[in-house]
């Protein structure tokens, strides 16, 4: 034998030569990745003149914040500012992040912890429904969304964003992990369920709950097509929503400036607000295998 | 008789659920209520009816018409764009992206699991982060990238290059369209399930593969294929419904990238934009609901391999 095949290391401490491979593995796709970021960080900076400069330059030579000046000023074809689309889009994200929280964690806790004859079917039914695809029954969600009474409604940015398969299972996974000696050992000291959910489970779950957050707050901050298809007063449109006009309506080179700002006010939260869970969000994805 | 039996039956059920209702707990039902109403109002609901009304003929304005059958016998034999352009390029998408993006997703996570832990956070969160962008909003950067004149990024380097002398109108054009949707597509497609794999690997007990060398294995791919792969069959699946997920959402892109509906030529058309077609363009409702309901069979069977491959046998 010439020889001996070794087992990977996982996780290692320190940076060794035979990692090197690795990293010649993930470097072109990462850099592909990362490419377009690049592209709308220098294309947001770039003043006017570099715009059209052509052949067109990557990178910004000398970065201003006219474009970003030029988005504010901008007021839209009905004359709303876009400080309106802004406020809108952080008021339902705010919302929709901490009713969604609270309504997978308190199910999470029922069906995983709870004597509850019907759980199983449950789990089983939001299990198959991870898979659901919203966009393919858009029709009849919106001739739900009309019977309620939902339509041109504020409310239609909140309720129908609530209730996500996959964080619901995500919590319940996490709280399958929580020993059943605890709760008990909390019932014989007279705690109310609602107590026990309130001052075990909260506590001990935190990093399902900075998924979930992360995983709605993509959901809703995103959001262009709640405002396209159920609102029609443009002042409860969202930013997203009105991102995807500036798209769509400019070709012109002039605009591609403003749709990178617009582009890059949209993405930052979603980085930054991963960044800072990253690490809640690893130790939940730990559990989340389906079994 | 029978019908007796029925009543019969349906008696000893309410029963047994009675007794069942009296052991539980009683405030599990305040708690999973509003999510349970909310899920079965705006998910479960809107299929029930998405398959009501794919056998009628409805127009939004009047009343929906039975019709039987007869929607999908016109999208089995009379529908030309479906069986010619769009179920094809579904498939297609499907099978490379749902796939491509899977195995993407797992080799990067197997690769950055064997790297150490700060570097492995910034190149994870680089990985992560395109899946972070909606469609909509970057969908305006890939259309600068490949736009049709010199401004456009790919053409002003060909053009450099001397590889091409016209620009080419790549988001208008039949032949580039398709690929450069699954270009978009792969780009956005490590999302949860990516991280998902990531911790499932890290997770793998590391005496496992100290016991399977005494055993004999001889490669690497040996080693992912009957221990790393086997070890997190969870997370596998669950990546994979979320690869499932996110291919058929991911959908509609071709839309966004050309700016209309139908593509050029129904190149880039999938089947989420054929409903929105019927839906919201020609108003043929009934059709659009047969349509809807031929998408969720297909992500079904997609998702039933998944999980038969990865699944725990009961």
């Amino acid at each position: 034998m010439a020889r001996k095949f070794r087992a990977i290391k996982v996780n290692p401490k320190k940076f060794s030569m035979d990692q090197i491979p690795m990293l010649l593995l993930i470097l072109p796709v990462a850099s592909f990745m990362v490419l377009p970021l690049l592209y709308i960080f220098n294309h947001a900076f770039k003043p006017f003149d570099e715009l059209f400069d052509y052949p067109p330059k990557f990178f910004v030579r000398r970065p201003t914040l006219d474009n970003f000046a030029d988005l504010f000023d901008m007021a839209s074809t009905t004359g709303i500012p876009i400080s309106r689309y802004l406020f809108n889009s952080i008021v339902i994200t705010i919302i929709v992040v901490f009713l969604s929280i609270f309504l997978s964690t308190i199910t999470g806790y029922a069906l995983s912890k709870l004597k509850f004859h019907v759980n199983k079917y449950i789990v089983k039914i939001n299990t198959i429904a991870m898979m659901f695809v919203g966009t393919a029954v858009v029709i009849p969600r919106y001739l739900v969304i009309e019977r309620l009474g939902l339509i041109d409604n504020f409310l239609v940015h909140i309720v129908p964003m609530l209730a996500v398969p996959v964080g619901l299972f995500l919590v319940k996974q996490f709280i399958d992990q929580i020993p059943d000696d605890l709760i008990e050992a909390a019932r014989i000291d007279g705690a109310s369920h609602f107590m026990i959910y309130r001052k075990i489970i909260i506590p001990l779950i935190r990093p399902a709950i900075a998924t979930i957050a992360i995983l709605s707050f993509q959901a809703v901050w995103n959001n262009a097509g709640v405002s396209e298809t159920f609102i029609n007063t443009d002042s409860m449109k969202t930013f997203a929503y009105y991102m995807s006009t500036l798209s769509s309506g400019s070709n012109s080179v002039a605009g591609t400036g403003m749709t990178a700002v617009a582009t890059l006010i949209m993405f930052i939260p979603n980085v930054v607000i991963f960044i800072i869970l990253q690490n809640q969000v690893m130790n939940t994805m730990a559990h989340s295998g389906i079994k | 008789m029978s019908k007796f039996n029925i009543i019969r039956r349906f008696k000893e059920w309410l029963a047994h659920e009675k007794k069942m209702f009296k052991k539980d707990d009683k405030e599990a039902y305040l708690f999973a209520i509003p999510y349970t109403i909310l899920f079965l109002v705006f998910i479960i609901i809107p299929i029930f009816i998405a398959m009501y009304l794919s056998l009628t003929k409805f127009d939004m304005v009047s009343y929906p018409t039975f019709r039987g059958f007869a929607n999908y016998v016109y999208l089995l034999t009379s529908d030309e764009e479906f069986m010619r352009y769009i179920l094809p390029n579904t498939i297609k998408f499907a099978f490379i992206v749902g796939p491509g993006g899977y195995a993407l997703s797992f080799i990067m996570a197997w690769a950055l699991s064997q790297i150490t832990h700060r570097l492995r956070t910034v190149l994870a969160i680089i990985l992560y982060s395109p899946s972070l962008t909606a469609g909509v909003t970057m969908s305006v950067v890939w259309r600068v990238f490949f736009a049709g004149d010199e401004s456009g990024y790919l053409n002003s380097v060909l053009l450099d290059l001397g590889m091409i002398i016209e620009p080419i109108a790549f988001l208008q054009s039949p032949d580039y369209l398709f690929t450069i949707m699954i270009i978009v597509a792969l780009w956005s497609s490590m999302g949860v399930g990516f991280l998902a794999m990531l911790a499932g690997i890290l997770n793998v007990p590391h005496e496992l593969y100290e016991a399977a060398y005494i055993d004999g294995l001889k490669s690497r791919f040996q080693e992912i294929w009957y221990i790393t792969i086997p070890s997190m069959k969870p997370q596998m699946l669950f990546g994979a419904v979320m690869a499932i997920v996110g291919t058929f959402s991911a959908g509609a892109i071709g839309v966004q990238l050309s700016g209309a509906n139908p593509t050029p030529n129904y190149s880039g058309s999938l089947i989420l934009n054929h409903i929105e077609d019927y839906g919201f363009i020609r108003y043929e409702l009934g059709y659009a609901a047969a349509l809807s309901v031929v998408l969720l069979l297909i992500i079904y069977f997609f998702s039933k391999i998944s999980w038969n491959l990865f699944g725990e046998k009961d």
